[in-house]
């Protein structure tokens, strides 16, 4: 485990849900016999509409499940997946563990660190990368394996990669 | 048409359009749904499943009927049922193209596997990278609706059932059941203490059964074509198929559904076609990053449950991960190590604590500054962890590291006596690569 994150605490500006994200979180509160069981679809909600759990939409997300704010946080620190910083157009996760690793992920990683001129969870000056190492994407027999924000594309070696990051605008 | 990928769950796993309802029905989908709800007594349906023989497919191995049967009948709670498609074992990645080419079969394991334990309610836990399989499995699930199988009336039966998909965020420990539970009640994914089991005091503190997804995949067939049926594959104890899925560097990686019981051997050997050029199999980790490494020289052991114990390992999820001869294992192990340092929930301190000194003392070996004690001390964190936390998170780590050092123990005294791997393709690789501008 890293350091641990600490919850922001400057004054956040509030947002509202738009119409469409409304009836998305309703019809995820649907789903539960309690509020706070929709936490991490209302979260997931959040992250596709605005790109990223911001303190103003945390503060939302608790707003609307009725939870503490510190809960709320506690709960999105505690996924990988919640980007609590804003993320870049294309969100390259590359899987480091040991299936990918065996079939070279560890010479990828510093491939793709040398191109881009980033490091783990950096982003690139142009918003376009940002760059992480993850665990274990459950995509092992096509290792070296990553996700570019939820595609997979596996099988990967250098030349894949640099035509893949070619393609991405 | 390719040739059959395997006797049951694969054997038309690549038909085109196995997605789509009309499909899955055209190949005789949803006709055990039909004839099973409303009309077959839920109480025969566990006898049957029971007598198949089924066992979870996840990694645990417990019997699927016998966990069913678990559920009290005459609670006045709700019940619920749950799919455990988290998948975050490494080396596992089965349940991704079963829910991916085949959804509906999930959806009609669900339905029966749910009446016959008579929940209402059912949910499909997704690990948060699996987005695009809840697309799919959402589809499904409305197409089964729409014909009457899913919601107010399925089948025509009176019966109530309604499924949802729920998408996890990133979180290994989410695989685990409690954890499951917390995460989906809207908890940050931390085990529960066992008793009470799901089964008693589950979601919501309700009856509640989880089960993996090839678990539940199994279930449309054994209640078409019966127990009996079922046990022409695999052994007396581990009966079935099983899928594994094969990684590292052997020729063909890939999933593989085989009959349970047939030697680690073949399947590397003859389905896998052997190793790459110039290479020879170290070790391999039998059931997902989380067991015992068996060395080449048990390679004959069979792929069941009780040939993996009597080997010293599991049968676990199926992940088999392939170590060629090439790679050093300190190396290794020190991958999976720092996988279990970072996915630690830190809820028990033995584990929190422990991954993480077992990390340390791995980086130390790796850099050279390792130490005479140092593998005695890794022997002796990983007792400190095994057994003493919640879940079998600390277990996963404690068991990898103990046998890697029981098989391999030449390895880790090479790394402190001459402060390097004995052999290490990956650093050779690294050394060569041209540093580009």
């Amino acid at each position: 485990m890293s350091h641990a994150p600490v919850m922001p605490t400057e004054a956040a500006p509030p947002i509202e849900w738009s119409a469409p994200c409304r009836a998305e979180v309703d019809q995820a509160l649907s789903r539960y016999p309690n509020k706070r069981s929709a936490v991490l679809p209302v979260l997931w909600i959040a992250q596709r509409e605005w790109g990223w759990i911001s303190p103003s939409a945390l503060r939302l997300v608790a707003r609307t499940l009725v939870l503490p704010e510190p809960e709320v946080f506690g709960i999105a620190t505690f996924y990988t997946m919640f980007n609590l910083k804003p993320v870049g157009r294309h969100h390259l996760q590359l899987c480091m563990t040991l299936s990918c690793s065996l079939m070279g992920a560890d010479r990828l990683f510093r491939h793709v660190e040398k191109k881009l001129g980033i490091g783990h969870g950096e982003t690139t000056s142009d918003g376009r990368f940002t760059l992480r190492r993850v665990e274990c994407l459950a995509a092992c027999g096509g290792g070296p394996c990553m996700q570019v924000n939820f595609d997979y594309h596996e099988n990967l070696d250098e030349a894949k990669v640099d035509a893949l990051l070619e393609k991405l605008p | 048409m390719s040739a059959p990928r395997g006797p049951l769950l694969f054997k038309d796993i690549d038909t085109p359009g196995l997605a789509s309802i009309e499909t899955y029905r055209k190949q005789g989908g949803y006709e055990t749904a039909r004839e099973v709800v409303g009309k077959r007594a839920p109480d025969e349906c566990i006898e049957i499943v029971k007598a198949s023989g089924l066992r979870g497919r996840g990694g645990a191995g417990f019997p699927t009927g016998l966990k069913w049967s678990f559920v009290p009948k005459d609670s006045p709670k709700p019940k619920y049922l749950i799919c455990n498609a988290d998948e975050s074992e490494p080396g596992t990645f089965k349940d991704r193209e079963l829910m991916e080419k085949n959804p509906h079969l999930l959806v009609e394991g669900m339905i029966l596997s749910a009446w016959a334990i008579k929940a209402n309610t059912g949910y499909i836990y997704l690990r948060g990278e699996f987005e695009y399989i809840q697309h799919i499995l959402d589809r499904a699930i409305a197409e089964a609706r729409a014909a009457g199988l899913a919601g107010d009336d399925v089948a025509g039966s009176g019966w109530r059932f309604e499924l949802h998909t729920h998408l996890g965020a990133g979180a290994y420990i989410c695989g685990e059941e409690t954890s499951l539970l917390s995460s989906l009640e809207g908890y940050r994914g931390q085990p529960r203490l066992k008793p009470p089991f799901p089964a008693v005091e589950g979601l919501y503190a309700c009856p509640t059964v989880v089960n993996n997804t090839e678990t539940l995949m199994n279930v449309p067939h054994i209640l078409k074509h019966g127990a009996p049926w079922y046990r022409q594959w695999g052994t007396e104890k581990s009966p079935g198929t099983k899928i594994l899925s094969v990684s590292g560097p052997v020729k063909r990686p890939g999933n593989y559904e085989v009959s349970m019981g047939m030697p680690l051997r073949e399947l590397i050997d003859d389905l896998c076609g052997g190793m790459r050029d110039g290479m020879q199999v170290k070790a391999v980790i039998p059931g997902g990053s989380s067991v015992p490494l068996l060395p080449a020289s048990l390679l004959d052991t069979g792929l069941d449950y009780e040939s993996m114990n009597a080997a010293g390992t599991f049968l676990g999820s199926g992940g088999v991960i392939v170590i060629d001869d090439q790679t050093c294992i300190v190396d290794a192990l020190y991958n999976v190590t720092r996988f279990y340092e970072h996915e630690s929930c830190g809820k028990c301190t033995p584990c929190r604590e422990g991954t993480y000194w077992m990390s340390e003392i791995f980086e130390r070996l790796e850099s050279g500054h390792g130490r005479e004690k140092d593998i005695d001390l890794l022997l002796d964190v990983a007792d400190n962890i095994l057994g003493k936390s919640f879940c079998a998170l600390g277990d996963a780590a404690a068991m990898p590291v103990q046998s890697a050092i029981q098989h391999f123990r030449g390895e880790f005294e090479h790394h402190v006596k001459h402060k390097r791997c004995l052999v290490n393709r990956r650093a050779v690789i690294e050394a060569q690569e041209p540093v580009t501008a």
